[in-house]
């Protein structure tokens, strides 16, 4: 879902007097509206690097320089770096079968791409731990075979890449929906092959709902915490993710590298805020030029 | 690929991405879900029942559901305050408090956990105010409806958003140039055009809070009875190996959860039809 702030609207009831409402209202709203923001949303961002930095830039720094920290931050990125291509192509993928073609049973499929969103973290974990774990259907084939999903870095990929599941898919079905089939068909019609529509027809015109869904992708998979917590066993510089980190250090009251690692993972989730804004932004503005 | 079931197309690939789509979505979701009923399916049903019903069970339904319920109706009423300053009014800094809304989506739960209760808890900014009012937030049920009430806040804001930027001024002016004070015109013209999205954001934001974990265990104190939900009930049962008990839980929140799935998109359809969106 893009949303394009139509800024427009607020020239047209502004000059619009009979609709308006009197100044200490609005500002009343105003203040309430950012009062509530303030409390959940400013205050306990503010919290996470006043409190990384309640002992000085040492020390803040020092969390980092762990071993258990970088083999955290590491793994936390090869979790991303596989589940991120493996939901993109399956995201584009469904969104090309749903979104150009009419078939039978097209709105079940939608509904059960959006599961995992409706799923528990803890209970996606859970899935994995009944089929991998020792107790579970393959478990004591892999046991057997001395090959280890569970409590291991492959459990944790396959949780990431199921709770960051529908994300593209449900960026591109909307957008390609919207977008019609014309240009693809035209360029059949005019000789193209199959990969040729794609990569100069189809992926230039959903571009930026791809980004916008990798980048949701990718803050989703560096922070999944729940499901990643059931099928890591959390061993320290093995199965950690940097969220995992957070919570041991936290758990032994080592508050100022906790909230150090806790002010990265801020850090990456501010930087996404700001790269999902720019490219509601650019997609806003190929909407007007299009136009 | 039987081709009867589509609508004949020149575009190529159905076949290919249909069948991928199909065989990844059993491969990650659809066969590891089923495995969890089918593992229910093992225990007996008097089993089951005891499991999901045991006091200490019941206990996390009543805080799961019900500080759930409580954090949506907030976003519900402070969701559409945000929405209509955003969209109405014009304020210096609105268009970065416009992206931090969505901060809880971006922001990892164990992240937000931490902070929520640094800052709620007696020492913190937020909590040493309200302290002497006998208010305590960390480490109480309050603190479970504080956490679900930051994870589900953009919900309510990003459904209501766009339909508030698409409503028409025009009914508004018919509205007060036949007499309606500002009041009646929010009543009787603007809140009817937004109820769709306004159920959907808050039923998005309940599910979404009902499943919550990581944001949760840090602030709630976790007290048998008190402050422990559902799920941290689930990751307890697994550690004491108790796979039976975890996965009967599992089974009531995930036939819940399908439920909710189920009235969303019953809501969006509705939304949709009525509103051409």
């Amino acid at each position: 879902m893009i949303t394009i702030t139509a800024s427009h609207y607020n020239t047209k009831v502004a000059h619009s007097r009979a609709i308006a409402e009197p100044a200490w209202i609005r500002w009343l709203l105003i203040a309430s509206a950012l009062g509530f923001l303030g409390l959940f949303l400013f205050v306990p961002l503010a919290a996470v690097f006043t409190e990384a930095l309640r002992k000085g830039i040492a020390v803040y720094l020092a969390a980092f320089k762990e071993p258990d920290a970088l083999s955290a931050i590491w793994l936390t990125f090869t979790a991303a770096a596989i589940a991120v291509p493996l939901n993109l192509v399956f995201g584009v993928s469904a969104a090309w079968a749903i979104a150009k073609f009419d078939f039978k049973g097209k709105s079940v499929l939608i509904t059960l791409i959006d599961l995992p969103f409706a799923v528990s973290p803890v209970i996606a974990g859970l899935v994995y731990v009944l089929i991998f774990g020792l107790q579970g259907w393959f478990g004591g084939w892999l046991s057997s075979h001395d090959y280890k999903v569970l409590f291991a870095v492959p459990g944790i990929v396959l949780a990431t890449v199921f709770v960051t599941f529908p994300f593209v898919a449900r960026e591109l079905i909307p957008l390609m929906q919207a977008q019609g089939k014309e240009e693809e068909e035209a360029a059949i019609v005019l000789g193209a092959s199959g990969w040729q529509m794609f990569w100069r027809v189809t992926l230039p015109n959903i571009k930026w709902g791809l980004l916008y869904g990798v980048i949701l992708t990718n803050a989703r998979a560096m922070g999944e915490f729940g499901a990643v917590s059931v099928v890591s066993g959390h061993i320290r510089g093995m199965t950690n993710t940097l969220p995992l980190h957070v919570e041991i250090l936290y758990n032994e009251y080592n508050y100022v590298a906790a909230f150090a690692c806790a002010s990265l993972l801020a850090f990456l989730a501010l930087v996404t805020l700001a790269l999902k804004s720019l490219v509601e932004w650019q997609a806003a503005r190929a909407v007007t030029t299009n136009e | 690929m039987n081709l009867t079931l589509k609508k004949p197309s020149v575009l190529p690939g159905f076949g290919p991405t249909l069948g991928y789509t199909i065989f990844y979505l059993s491969l990650i979701v659809l066969i590891p879900l089923s495995a969890t009923f089918l593992k229910s399916t093992l225990f007996t049903w008097d089993q089951f029942w005891s499991a999901v019903t045991a006091p200490r069970v019941l206990a996390s339904y009543r805080l799961s559901f019900g500080a759930a319920l409580i954090g949506a109706l907030i976003n519900a009423f402070f969701g559409l305050l945000v929405a209509w300053v955003l969209v109405r009014y014009r304020f210096p800094g609105k268009r970065l408090i416009d992206a931090l809304v969505d901060l809880p989506f971006a922001l990892p739960t164990a992240v937000a956990g931490i902070a929520l209760t640094a800052v709620y808890s007696t020492h913190g900014w937020i909590g040493s105010v309200i302290e002497p009012w006998g208010i305590k937030v960390a480490f109480t049920p309050l603190g479970v409806i504080v956490a679900l009430t930051f994870i589900g806040l953009p919900f309510v804001v990003r459904t209501v958003q766009p339909v508030l930027e698409d409503l028409e001024a025009e009914a508004e002016e018919a509205a007060a140039s036949l007499g309606a004070s500002r009041l009646q015109t929010f009543w009787k013209v603007i809140l009817p055009a937004l109820w769709p999205a306004l159920l959907t954001g808050f039923s998005l934001a309940f599910a979404r809070a009902i499943g919550e974990y990581g944001s949760v265990i840090f602030i709630a104190g976790n007290m048998p009875m008190v402050s422990e939900i559902t799920p941290l009930l689930i990751i307890t049962k697994l550690e004491q190996y108790d796979y039976a008990g975890a996965t009967s839980i599992a089974v009531v929140m995930l036939v819940v959860s399908f439920l909710l799935l189920l009235i969303i998109n019953g809501l969006q359809w509705w939304s949709s039809h009525r509103y051409g969106r």
